[in-house]
């Protein structure tokens, strides 16, 4: 490959009503292995993907929780959860299960304008 | 410009299936070039051989296939999406012990790293139907 292009993971989706969230972390992980460096901005329902105690189980599906906590080991640590959709949704930073670095919607401006490649689930 | 588009709408539930062609479609007319159209989650039923639209309607599979063979283009349907799915070429439904496949011809089965390979040849990912 010519170069590292610096890729950025917007995931939009709660984690189950659609298989977004799971593709996104299959992504994630496949740059991962290219080590291109990935960042994931968690936005709009996408934030629910970042709260824990799920029972995925319960309606046929896997839990992604374990797969999230996964991402360092796959050296991706750059995690950001956009400010306004905690707001919306009604979540604080503390009931997040996973941390992420919060972004208001300038900072998500200028996350975007330093990232090389944008994808979106 | 190198593109590269990724799909993941499914054809005919989202009109950014359709969208994802006009637009292949036009940057190829402006002069640029289209390293890897990649298929992804209900996008991969694009690559169903089966599909049998309505004379009248657009065919999707079918036009990209025209496309494709018209620009020496690299369809590529994500595997594991595919064979969840349904979308099986002969390889994967011998594997499977499946009946049959039905993979279009234009397109092959391929793995994520096909997508790691397009951010990286690419100056432009577009995403159609997240």
């Amino acid at each position: 490959m010519p170069d590292k292009k610096k890729v950025l993971i917007i995931n939009r989706r709660a984690p189950y009503g659609r298989s977004n969230a799971r593709d996104s972390l299959d992504v994630a992980l496949t740059c991962g292995v290219f080590e291109m460096p990935i960042s994931i901005l968690f936005a709009d329902d996408g934030v629910f993907q970042l709260i824990g105690n799920h029972q995925a189980g319960d309606i046929g599906q896997k839990n992604l929780s374990a797969n999230l906590a996964a991402l360092p080991m796959y050296d991706i640590d750059q995690l950001f959860v956009c400010t306004e959709s905690l707001n919306t949704h009604g979540l604080t930073f503390d009931s997040l299960e996973h941390s992420a670095t919060q972004l208001d919607q300038t900072a998500i401006q200028q996350l975007i304008q330093d990232h090389d490649v944008v994808l979106t689930f | 410009m190198i593109f590269s588009i990724v799909v993941q709408a499914a054809p005919y539930s989202c009109q950014s299936a359709e969208t994802a062609l006009r637009f292949a479609r036009s940057l190829l007319e402006k002069g640029h070039s289209l390293h890897r159209v990649f298929f992804y989650g209900d996008g991969i039923h694009t690559g169903s051989a089966l599909a049998s639209p309505p004379q009248d309607e657009i065919n999707i599979p079918a036009d990209w296939n025209t496309l494709a063979a018209e620009h020496d283009l690299d369809l590529v349907v994500c595997i594991a999406a595919a064979v969840r799915r349904g979308v099986l070429d002969t390889n994967e439904a011998g594997r499977y012990g499946k009946s049959g496949s039905n993979l279009a011809e234009g397109f092959e089965l391929s793995g994520l790293g096909q997508l790691a390979d397009a951010i990286a040849q690419s100056d432009r990912v577009i995403t159609f139907g997240a």
